[in-house]
C-alpha cells in the first residue's frame, strides 16, 4: 500500500506487518499520554517526587537518554570535522537516535516542570549562575541543531525528493552541515559538562560533592567524556538491533569498528579518570566532611554493590573488551560490550540523582527512599515508545542506511 | 533576555554567558538564511543545483 514512498531497490515488511510490531510502542504513547494529562491536570502530586526527591525519575531517563544520544554529536564531530568519510554510513542513524532522545527528553521536562506554558521563563529569566540555565540553553539550541540535521534526511524520502525546492533545501542544508555540527559539538560539550557540574557543585551533599578546576568540579569532564564513551556504542547496539530485526546488513563493519574502538578507548581514559575520581572522593570529600566511604552505603538497597557494577563490571570490563580488536570484532562480544558500556553510564546517572538525593546530610535525618508512581513509569516508558515509532518510521521510509542497497542485492 | 530587559546586568558574566548563546544561535540562523536565500535564487534560475550521487 506505502510501496511507492518506500526507498527504491530496498525491501521492507507489508505495512499491516509493521502496524501490528508497532502495536506495543502505541500502548506505551497511551499509557504515557494517560500519565501526562493526569499530571497536568492535577498536578505533580501524581508522582512521588517530593521536596526531598525534586528530581526523580524523569530527570534519571533524562540525563540517561541525553547520554545515550550523545553519538550525534561526536558521530557528526567524527564525520564532518575529523573528515572520517566511513562514518558517513552510520551518521543518519545517530542524527536520528540523536533527536529522539533530545526531543524525548525535552518532552518529559515539559511535564516535569509542572506548568509547561512557563517553561520559557528559563531562557528569558535566566539566572546565569544557575547550571540548569546552561542545561537548559544548550539542550534548546542542540535541539534545533538536531532537527536542522534531520531534516534533509526526511526530504531525502523518494516522493518528497521529487519536490524541486524540497530537493534543493535538502541539499544545500546538506552543503554546509559541517557548520551545524561544529555548533553542535560546541553546545553538546557545555550541557553534557554543565549537567555533571550541577552535582559535583553540591557542597552540602558530600556523596555528590567533588573538587575541581577553576569553576567547573571534575563530574564536568567526566560526564562529557562519559558521554561521548558510550553515545557510539548505543549506536552501535541500535544498529546491530535493527539488523537483527530486519535481518539484513545495513553498515559496512569498517564504520561500526571505527566507533566501537573510538569508543573503547575513550571509555578506557574516562575509566582511568573515574577510579581516579572516586580515590580522591574517598580520601579527600569525605573524610573533610566527617564521614567515611562505608557511612554512605550502610542504609538502604544501593551499596557498594552499586560501585562494583558502575566502575568494575560496567566500565572496566567493556573498555578492555572495546580495546581488544579480537573481542571487538565478534559480533556477539561487541554488542555485549556495547550493552554493558550503556548499562554503566546510566547506573552513573541513577547513582548521581537518586542516591545522592536518598542519603541523610545531617546527623538528624533518615535515609529517604523513593519508588515511582504508574504515571511517572508510563511518562518515562513512553518516550522509549516514542523513540522507537520514529526510528521505525524513518528505517522503513527514509535511506537511513546509504549502503543497505549495496549490502543486500534484491536478486 | 537581552541588553535591552529589565534583569540585564552590564558585567562580564552576562557578556560570556549570552554572548555565547547568541554567537550559537546566530552561526545557526546565518545558516538557515543562507540555505534560504540560496534555494530562493536556484528556484529563480540564477544558481545551478549541485547533484549529489
Amino acid at each position: 500500500m506505502d510501496s511507492p514512498i518506500l526507498p527504491e531497490g530496498v525491501k521492507r515488511c507489508s505495512l499491516t506487518t509493521f502496524l501490528i510490531l508497532l502495536l506495543p510502542c502505541f500502548a506505551l504513547l497511551a499509557w504515557g499520554g494517560l500519565s501526562a494529562v493526569l499530571c497536568l491536570w492535577k498536578g505533580l502530586n501524581q508522582t512521588n517526587m517530593s521536596n526531598v526527591f525534586a528530581f526523580a525519575l524523569w530527570i534519571v531517563f533524562d540525563l540517561a537518554v541525553i547520554a545515550l544520544g550523545a553519538g550525534a554529536f561526536f558521530t557528526g564531530f567524527l564525520t564532518y570535522i575529523i573528515d572520517r568519510k566511513e562514518l558517513k554510513n552510520i551518521i543518519n542513524a545517530a542524527v536520528i537516535i540523536g533527536f529522539i532522545c533530545y526531543s524525548g527528553a525535552m518532552a518529559m521536562l515539559g511535564i516535569d516542570i509542572g506548568q509547561p506554558i512557563r517553561g520559557w521563563f528559563i531562557y528569558w529569566h535566566a539566572n546565569i549562575h544557575s547550571m540548569l540555565v546552561e542545561v537548559s540553553f544548550c539542550i534548546g539550541c542542540y535541539l534545533i541543531v538536531l532537527i536542522i540535521e534531520f531534516v534533509p534526511i526526511i526530504f531525502e524520502n523518494r516522493k518528497l525528493n521529487e519536490i524541486k525546492p524540497i530537493r534543493l533545501i535538502g541539499h544545500n542544508l546538506h552543503e554546509i552541515m559541517a557548520v551545524f555540527a561544529a555548533t553542535g559539538a560546541f553546545l553538546s560539550f557545555f550541557h553534557q559538562g554543565s549537567l555533571g557540574g550541577m552535582f559535583g557543585v553540591l557542597y552540602g551533599r558530600p556523596f555528590a560533592a567533588r573538587e575541581g578546576f577553576y569553576i567547573w568540579p571534575w563530574t564536568f569532564f567526566l560526564f562529557i567524556l562519559s558521554a561521548i564513551a558510550c553515545g557510539p556504542c548505543f549506536t552501535i547496539l541500535c544498529t546491530k538491533l535493527t539488523e537483527f530485526i530486519s535481518g539484513k546488513k545495513l553498515v559496512p563493519d569498517n564504520a561500526i569498528q571505527t566507533l566501537a574502538k573510538i569508543s573503547g578507548w575513550l571509555l578506557s581514559f574516562y575509566i582511568v579518570l573515574k577510579i581516579i575520581d572516586t580515590l580522591g572522593w574517598i580520601y579527600g570529600v569525605v573524610p573533610r566532611a566527617g564521614m567515611t566511604f562505608m557511612d554512605f552505603y550502610r542504609e538502604g538497597p544501593y551499596g557498594v554493590w552499586l560501585v562494583v557494577c558502575e566502575i568494575l563490571i560496567c566500565g572496566v570490563i567493556p573498555a578492555v573488551m572495546l580495546m581488544i580488536p579480537r573481542i571487538r570484532q565478534n559480533g556477539t562480544w561487541l554488542v555485549v560490550a556495547g550493552i554493558l558500556n550503556c548499562t554503566g553510564i546510566v547506573i552513573n546517572r541513577f547513582v548521581f540523582i537518586v542516591v545522592t538525593l536518598a542519603i541523610p546530610v545531617m546527623p538528624f535525618d533518615r535515609f529517604w527512599s523513593y519508588v515511582p508512581t504508574w504515571q511517572e513509569w508510563g511518562i518515562g516508558l513512553a518516550v522509549l515508545g516514542y523513540g522507537v515509532l520514529v526510528y521505525a518510521l524513518s528505517y522503513r521510509y527514509l535511506p537511513v542506511f546509504p549502503k543497505e542497497k549495496e549490502l543486500n542485492i534484491i536478486t | 533576555m537581552t541588553p535591552f530587559s529589565f534583569e540585564w546586568q552590564w558585567n562580564i558574566e552576562y557578556l560570556i554567558f549570552f554572548g555565547l548563546l547568541y554567537t550559537a544561535l546566530s552561526i545557526v540562523g546565518g545558516g538557515l538564511t543562507f540555505v534560504a536565500i540560496k534555494t530562493c535564487l536556484q528556484l529563480m534560475g540564477f544558481m545551478r543545483e549541485r547533484h549529489f550521487h
